[in-house]
């Protein structure tokens, strides 16, 4: 049952040969702990987004790969498993109280069949478990650990999307650029927003900027206070910016919080702010008819 | 390092090239003060556009020129100030207040031009 390749591991050769001696009871138990587990995890409620086949496979593949981490003493294999794993469950909401509570029960699970295959023998009794208890910590401790690092991987992806996706510079006319604000801005897009206006300002040669944040629900103190210094800034720039769509919500928020305003422009809603800016720009919009009438 | 005034027409442009000392700022300052009388100018541009740090004491200098420029009788605007200056400056609380800018040279070249047809316009009406 043992193998031959022993990958390097601070074990002493009585470890591992407990270890091997156990992985070869974790081979021939396989089928009933692995249903024992998997039953074990249905009655504590855990993975409840998933069906009962579903937690099955998943508990055959992960006990395999668990055993597999017992007999190798290398962890590689389980971790890039547990990042798969992590992968396909964590769209579907798992939690990961959950699967850290799964891998602990897996690790009960195990040290119960041992308690009752030694019972007999105390003193082999505690060989094995100073040879498992390390290591299924170990495999726990991974396990746990590859989950959270997908999931943290996940979500700075989603942030890296919503930087990317928030905050448009768009040129309508020649000189007058509208950049549309939708969501709640934190102080970091406040920055970046404030960053990409004025570049844009200057590679578009822009005079009228209308910012239009009807899309946001609400501003505190810091952001409002980020929003009146880019306004001051892209008046260094020789712009001007017009603020449009400043719900009631906000508009008492700011003059609750005593927000210095008098530098702001401020316009009802985007069409407004438009129209506005194309005056202040010169251009004139008149329908079609009216001015070949006049014409 | 002293700073070039050109004289354009009307107008002088002063065209800061490089980082200036306290000392070289209150040359500037004087020379644009002097000459703005001696060359009659109607307004002054400084162009900013190479500066990618301004501290303090060059924005306060900067304002108090626009200020004195305009109790000479005529106009200034600061040009080309860059994207960061511009937000670095207003989070430290240097707004320039009063004073006007604009993108760049040819900007700030339109702004005087309607600035200077301004006032005579105005000097117009009061005459009357």
């Amino acid at each position: 049952m043992r193998k031959t390749a022993q990958s390097p591991t601070s074990y002493s050769p009585s470890t591992e040969e407990l270890l091997s001696e156990l992985v070869a009871h974790l081979r021939q138990n396989r089928t009933q702990l692995r249903e024992e587990w998997a039953r074990r995890i249905t009655e504590a409620k855990l993975l409840t987004a998933m069906s009962k086949e579903e937690i099955f496979a998943e508990a055959t593949a992960v006990y395999d790969n668990y055993v597999e981490a017992l007999e190798s003493g290398t962890f590689e294999a389980l971790q890039a498993y547990a990042r798969n794993l992590s992968e396909r469950i964590i769209p579907r909401g798992v939690e990961t109280h959950e699967v850290i509570g799964i891998v602990l029960l897996l690790r009960d699970v195990l040290a119960r069949s041992l308690f009752a295959k030694y019972q007999t023998d105390f003193a082999l009794l505690n060989h094995i478990l100073d040879a498992y208890e390390p290591a299924a910590n170990r495999i726990a401790n991974t396990v746990a650990v590859g989950f959270v690092q997908e999931r943290e991987r996940v979500i700075r992806e989603q942030q890296e999307a919503i930087r990317v996706l928030s905050t448009p510079v768009l040129q309508v006319r020649e000189r007058l650029l509208i950049l549309p604000i939708i969501g709640v801005i934190d102080p970091q897009r406040a920055r970046q927003l404030t960053e990409q206006l004025l570049r844009g300002i200057r590679t578009n040669r822009a005079k009228v900027v209308v910012m239009d944040i009807t899309g946001v629900p609400v501003m505190d103190a810091s952001v409002a206070n980020h929003i009146v210094q880019t306004v001051e800034a892209t008046r260094l720039l020789g712009a001007t910016v017009i603020i449009t769509g400043l719900s009631p919500e906000i508009a008492q928020t700011l003059v609750t919080i005593g927000v210095d305003l008098s530098k702001m422009y401020t316009v009802g809603d985007l069409q407004g702010g438009i129209e506005e800016a194309e005056r202040l720009l010169g251009y004139k919009v008149a329908p079609v008819s009216e001015s070949s009438a006049s014409a | 390092m002293e700073v070039p005034i050109l004289k354009q027409g009307p107008y002088l442009i002063a065209s800061i090239q490089s980082a200036l000392s306290d000392n070289d700022l209150m040359e500037l300052r004087d020379s644009l003060v002097n000459q703005v009388g001696k060359f009659r100018s109607r307004g002054v541009i400084v162009d900013v556009t190479a500066l990618d740090v301004m501290d303090s004491f060059a924005t306060r200098t900067l304002r108090d020129i626009a200020h004195m420029i305009r109790l000479r009788g005529a106009e200034m605007v600061i040009v080309g100030i860059q994207p960061e200056v511009a937000f670095a400056l207003v989070r430290l609380g240097l707004k320039l207040e009063g004073v006007s800018t604009a993108l760049d040279l040819e900007e700030g070249i339109f702004y005087l031009d309607r600035m200077t047809r301004l006032r005579g316009k105005e000097a117009r009406t009061r005459a009357q």
